[in-house]
C-alpha cells in the first residue's frame, strides 16, 4: 500500500524533459524582492492571504538576486535607480524574467518627464507589461500567468520566444498612412 | 523682536545691504545685495539680541524673465526671540554666485547642494559641491525654467514605428 502500488499500476508515464523542466520553473518562480513605488503595495496584496500568490509556488520574495528567478519592477524607475535595477537583473542567475507592473514601468506612465526613465525595457529586457495605474492584484496575477504560458513554450536549448508582433497593422496605423 | 525693529536694527548695522523689504500677514522678508549676505547672516546669529540661530531652510528660485534672474531665500528663526525673517538675495543669470552658509549652518549642506543640483547656483565655500539628486554625471540644472519639460515623444498608434526604432531597447 503506497505510491509504488499507485505507481505501478498507471504503467509507464511518458513525457518530454522540455515539458517537465518547465513545468517546474512556472510552479516554483521567485519574485526578486523589491518594490520601487505606489505598485508595489498592489504586488504585497497579490501576495497577501486574499489574493495568494502562493497558489503559484510564489510566496517567497527572495532579498537576494541570486535565489530570484522573477523581477517584478513594481513602479516608475527613475534615471538614477535604473543601474541599480540593471545590475540587479545583471546579479540574477539564467533563467530568469521580468515584468513591468503598470503604466509607469512599461512606458513611463504619467511621468514624462527628465527624471523618469521612459519604459523599464530601456534598462532590462521585458518579459510581460502589465497595463494599469497601479493594476490591481488581479491584473498582476493575470500578468503572471500570461508569464507562466511563456514559459511553457519556451525551448529546453533556452532559447525564449520572439516578442509577438501583430501581422495585421491596426486601423489607424492605416488610417494614418493614408493621410499621410 | 518683531519686525520694524529688526529691519531698523539692520539698516543701522549695514546701511548698503538692504535692497528692499517687504511684510505680508507679518511676515517680513527683506531683499538684500549679495556681497553683504554672509557678514549679515553671521552677525543675525551671532549677536546675542537677536540670535537667529536656525536655518529653517535655503532655497533658489527662478524667475526666468526677470533681472536678476535666479534669487536665494533664506529663512532664519530666532528660538530666543521667537521671530522669523525671509532674507532674500537676487542673483544674475551669467554668475549666479553666492556665499555659502554652510560654515554658519550645518543644515545648509544638504539644501545647498540641492539648489546647485537643480538650478545651476555656486555657493561659495561650500565643503564639497556637487550633485545630490541627479546622477553624477548629469549634464544641466532641470528645475530652471528653460529646461525641456517632457522627456520622450509619447507612443501612440500612428507614430510608434518611428519612436520604437529609434528607442534604445535594452538587450538580455
Amino acid at each position: 500500500m503506497g505510491i509504488e502500488e499507485k505507481a505501478g499500476n498507471l504503467g509507464v508515464v511518458t513525457t518530454s524533459l522540455e515539458y517537465v523542466v518547465n513545468w517546474g520553473r512556472t510552479n516554483a518562480m521567485w519574485p526578486l524582492l523589491f518594490g520601487l513605488a505606489c505598485c508595489a503595495i498592489e504586488m504585497m496584496g497579490a501576495q497577501s492571504a486574499n489574493y495568494d500568490l502562493s497558489r503559484f509556488g510564489m510566496e517567497i520574495n527572495r532579498a537576494s538576486p541570486r535565489q530570484a528567478d522573477l523581477m517584478i519592477v513594481a513602479g516608475r524607475v527613475s534615471r538614477k535607480m535604473a543601474p541599480v535595477v540593471r545590475r540587479l537583473y545583471d546579479q540574477m542567475s539564467d533563467p530568469k524574467w521580468v515584468v513591468a507592473m503598470g503604466d509607469c514601468a512599461a512606458c513611463g506612465g504619467v511621468f514624462n518627464n527628465y527624471a523618469i526613465v521612459q519604459g523599464v525595457d530601456e534598462v532590462v529586457p521585458v518579459d510581460v507589461y502589465v497595463a494599469g495605474c497601479p493594476p490591481r492584484p488581479e491584473a498582476l496575477i493575470d500578468g503572471i500567468m500570461m508569464l507562466h504560458e511563456k514559459v511553457m513554450r519556451e525551448k529546453i536549448s533556452g532559447v525564449k520566444e520572439r516578442p509577438i508582433t501583430i501581422s495585421q497593422p491596426l486601423l489607424q496605423v492605416e488610417v494614418a498612412k493614408k493621410h499621410g | 523682536m518683531d519686525n520694524p525693529t529688526l529691519l531698523s536694527r539692520i539698516r543701522a548695522r549695514f546701511p548698503q545691504a538692504v535692497r528692499s523689504s517687504t511684510e505680508f500677514r507679518g511676515a517680513l522678508s527683506i531683499d538684500l545685495h549679495a556681497d553683504a549676505y554672509a557678514d549679515l547672516v553671521t552677525w543675525l546669529r551671532d549677536e546675542p539680541t537677536l540670535r537667529y540661530d536656525f536655518l529653517e531652510n535655503i532655497c533658489g528660485v527662478d524667475y526666468l524673465g526677470r533681472t536678476p534672474r535666479f534669487e536665494v531665500v533664506a529663512h532664519l528663526v530666532s528660538m530666543q526671540h521667537l521671530h522669523r525673517v525671509c532674507l532674500k538675495v537676487g542673483l544674475p543669470e551669467h554668475n549666479p554666485t553666492i556665499a555659502s552658509l554652510t560654515p554658519l549652518f550645518a543644515t545648509a549642506n544638504y539644501q545647498e547642494r540641492e539648489t546647485y543640483d537643480l538650478l545651476g547656483i555656486i555657493f561659495t565655500g561650500h565643503p564639497s559641491l556637487t550633485r545630490i539628486l541627479m546622477p553624477d554625471d548629469w549634464i544641466g540644472h532641470p528645475q530652471r525654467k528653460d529646461h525641456p519639460l517632457g522627456d520622450e515623444e509619447v507612443a501612440f498608434t500612428f507614430n510608434q514605428e518611428q519612436i520604437y526604432a529609434r528607442k534604445p531597447f535594452a538587450r538580455e
